[in-house]
């Protein structure tokens, strides 16, 4: 088993290595730095002098790939690719255009996004399964049929209208809480409360969808005939046998989810103004703060691929095949 | 010439798509397998409800695919030489066929925000009051009328009311008899063709009976026809869903909205989809290092957050455009370019995951007795992944194409909202909500036109939604073995 993780793990740092070369090619080669600097100095004001000093406060009037100027070591070091883009393995990102260091930032703004995306998870999780096992649990009757339209419907509704209409009902009409917002301590709790539901509400239509079909699935399998050819009540059938049996595809399903938590959520975030990694990225994408979502890029797809290893390893616990592959 | 014709980017894939459709419909009619479970789909009402919905939704879409630019009124002083008609000069706006439909709401703008079938603005301003007997008139703040806006009443306050109901039923009083007519022409197109008894078909139509559903296409096409003829009457002489911040009707901005989702929702599927089908069949097909090769990239690309890679592509683009102005030069061309390069980046974050299935069913296949019959005849690895291994997947293509729809539309407006989808001056439900989301504050509120966009994407997500389902369970063996085991178990009780 060992070996087998040993050898995902490899595999997901020579991924690590493909993302960091696709966005410094993006950023870089696609995108020059003379361009960068273009369109963040307005088409009136460009000179040539700006431009090469708005590279060199950044730190990109060196040369890409190869320095030829340079002697030994630093033919490699001195390139723009070494310092920008292999500095990110080690977590030192540079600093934004508002001369902030971003590791900073992101180590600040990291807690305001989990403070939102773990609850949202884990309450949204519980609430879609119990969903999900009702419908499957009532399956070929009105309340299974109606719960599915429901969830039709409500998958149907883009995510920002749960936002708006949330914001607009609970803020605006009833005066529950803050329409926007943060702080720190127990005052998050009031800030929370809203972005929580409405994320929680906003995912309950696909999650449960899916899950009732996992559920069903597991429904038509054998060893559920076996059981109820032992006599055993629908009850008991359902909850000891076909419930245990479900959650394992549903709970290494989610396993890849965990890591990107820390990412924050976009949408959320910005409309609910709570200071965490998404509105962070949002506000970057808007301002072409390059560094910043470059450095976005590389987290987000290091959480991802994290998330991919836990789920191979999460498979290997519960399921003793793969580890004979 | 009194119009140039101008095909967008998208108009061209648009029409390719249609092409492609045709020619699968053409295909489908002639295979009695393929067949098959397309009309397991036409059996199924609620498929075909979402079908009726969805057609007046492509009819506006395509109606807003053929672009031209209209000849301008040759100025005073040149010469109106008919013969040198290369001379003509023309208007810098690109329009749609549906902009000359809708002509009369679309050229109409009032100032700025109006409520739905409103006669005054929504706001109080300064309004000049004629004087007495030709006196000095005075001023005072009340809410003026509005320039188009129920123009045509003499007194609005009294007669908006009775005005908008005699509209409104005169709608509903032409919406009858033209389904009855549809009806009728149906029944006698049915009849004709199954030698049946009318009297029959229409009672087997009435309690629901006939094969394909025609009792939900008929319910589902009166509602639209009555909700539809009333609303086209009203927008005459109204703003219907009311006016936006710079005076647009809100109507018309949700129509030419229509497009963008489906375009989005479409094409992005469309573009990637050769990559994907080909990467898929062959990684699966010849393992091996080739399998590895793709199946890194695949990894590699996939595990880039999709909202970041999109920013990401849509920085590059902002800079492309910045630098080779003269490439685009008209907005809409500009605008349009965007939007195709949204639909190749979505495609590229979106792909991967039709490509791991295809792998993995493409596995399965080349183990069974047919491929391996292939293979000892000596058959080209090219001719039996594209004659043996392919057709056998598309079900799973097909089901992938239909699913994704409803998401890319609801991705759009995700994506307008943070600034990296569609350009700014296209109109979009993304950039609808985004300009409308400002004005929550407002009291009263302006809701009109997060409504109508609201309205708008929940009946062409929830169509797109309850289609795709029709066509999942119909092609997809799996499900289908799950329902008759549901049916089984309810027979059992």
């Amino acid at each position: 088993m060992s070996a087998y993780i040993v050898r995902r793990a490899i595999y997901a740092v020579f991924i690590l290595i493909g993302v960091n070369l696709i966005t410094f090619a993006l950023f870089f080669k696609v995108n020059t730095p003379d361009d960068m600097a273009r369109l963040q100095l307005g088409v009136k004001y460009v000179t040539p002098e700006a431009i090469a000093k708005w590279k060199a406060e950044r730190g990109y009037d060196k040369p890409l790939l190869y320095d030829g100027t340079a002697t030994g070591r630093h033919k490699f070091t001195d390139t723009i690719y070494f310092e920008k883009s292999v500095e990110m393995f080690r977590f030192n990102f540079g600093r934004a255009d508002d001369g902030r260091d971003i590791a900073y930032e992101i180590s600040t703004r990291m807690w305001p996004s989990l403070a939102l995306a773990v609850p949202v998870f884990l309450v949204g999780m519980l609430l879609q399964i119990t969903f999900a096992l009702m419908m499957a649990f009532f399956r070929a009757t009105y309340i299974d049929f109606w719960g599915v339209v429901l969830c039709v419907v409500m998958m149907s509704i883009s995510g920002l209208f749960y936002i708006i209409g949330g914001q607009y009902l609970i803020s605006k009409l009833w005066n529950l809480v803050p329409i926007s917002g943060y702080a720190g301590g127990f005052d998050a709790l009031k800030f929370l409360a809203l972005p929580v539901a409405v994320g929680v509400i906003g995912g309950i239509g696909s999650g449960a969808r899916w899950y009732r079909t996992i559920f069903l699935e597991e429904v038509g399998k054998d060893y559920v005939r076996t059981a109820r050819a032992k006599g055993l009540s629908e009850v008991v059938v359902f909850f000891r046998h076909i419930l245990r049996n479900a959650l394992i595809p549903i709970l290494t399903g989610a396993v890849v989810a965990i890591p990107l938590l820390f990412m924050g959520s976009l949408i959320a975030e910005s409309f609910f103004g709570i200071p965490g990694l998404g509105s962070y990225t949002i506000e970057a994408i808007q301002s072409q703060d390059f560094a910043v979502v470059r450095s976005m890029v590389f987290i987000g797809s290091a959480l991802y691929i994290l998330g991919l290893l836990l789920t191979d390893i999460s498979y290997t616990l519960v399921d003793p095949r793969v580890r004979f592959e | 010439m009194p119009l140039l014709p101008i095909i967008l980017w998208t108009d061209a894939l648009i029409f390719l798509l249609l092409a492609a459709i045709a020619g699968f419909v053409w295909y489908v009619r002639r295979h009695e397998h393929l067949r098959a479970p397309w009309w397991r789909v036409a059996q199924t009402p609620a498929a075909m409800s979402a079908l009726v919905v969805l057609a007046v939704f492509i009819i506006v879409g395509l109606l807003d695919s053929v672009h031209f630019r209209l000849a301008l009124p040759a100025a005073p002083g040149t010469q109106t030489d008919r013969t040198a008609g290369r001379n003509v000069a023309y208007a810098v706006d690109v329009k749609s066929v549906l902009d000359l439909l809708l002509a009369s709401i679309a050229d109409r703008p009032e100032r700025t925000y109006s409520a739905p079938l409103a006669t005054h603005a929504y706001a109080k301003e300064m309004v000049e009051r004629p004087g007495t007997g030709g006196g000095p008139g005075t001023q005072i703040r009340d809410y003026p009328r509005l320039k188009y806006g129920g123009a045509h009443l003499r007194d609005p306050q009294r007669d908006r009311q009775a005005d908008v109901l005699l509209t409104g039923f005169r709608g509903v009083a032409l919406a009858i008899p033209l389904w009855l007519l549809v009806s009728i022409m149906l029944v006698a197109a049915c009849t004709s063709a199954e030698q049946l008894a009318s009297r029959a078909f229409w009672h087997a139509l009435w309690s629901g009976k006939t094969e394909v559903p025609w009792r939900a296409i008929l319910i589902t096409l009166a509602l639209l026809l009555l909700l539809v003829l009333p609303v086209a009457l009203l927008s005459r002489h109204y703003h219907v869903l009311g006016t936006d911040k710079v005076g647009l009707d809100v109507l018309y901005l949700s129509l030419k909205s229509v497009r963008t989702a489906l375009v989005i929702g479409t094409l992005t599927t469309l573009v990637m989809l050769p990559f994907s089908v080909l990467l898929g069949i062959m990684a699966g097909y010849l393992r091996g290092v080739v399998d590895d090769i793709i199946q890194y990239f695949y990894t590699t690309l996939s595990s880039i957050p999709g909202v970041l890679l999109i920013a990401a592509g849509v920085l590059v683009l902002q800079v492309y455009i910045e630098t080779h102005p003269d490439l685009f030069p008209t907005s809409a061309q500009r605008a349009d370019f965007r939007l195709l390069w949204l639909c190749i980046i979505l495609g590229i974050t979106s792909w991967t995951g039709l490509c791991r299935l295809l792998r993995g069913e493409t596995l399965k296949l080349r183990e069974l007795e047919y491929v391996q019959a292939a293979q000892a005849f000596g058959v080209s690895q090219w001719r039996i992944m594209s004659r043996h291994i392919l057709p056998n997947v598309m079900h799973i293509v097909l089901i992938a194409v239909v699913m994704d729809f409803s998401g890319l539309v609801l991705a759009e407006a995700v994506l307008s909202y943070v600034g990296v989808g569609v350009d700014p001056s296209m109109i979009s439900f993304g950039t609808m909500i985004n300009a409308a989301r400002l004005e929550m504050g407002r009291e009263p509120m302006v809701w009109w036109s997060l409504a109508s966009a609201f309205v708008f994407m929940l009946a062409l997500v929830l169509a797109a939604n309850l289609f795709a389902d029709a066509v999942r369970d119909a092609f997809d063996p799996r499900v289908r073995v799950g329902i008759r085991k549901l049916r089984f178990a309810r027979a059992e009780a």
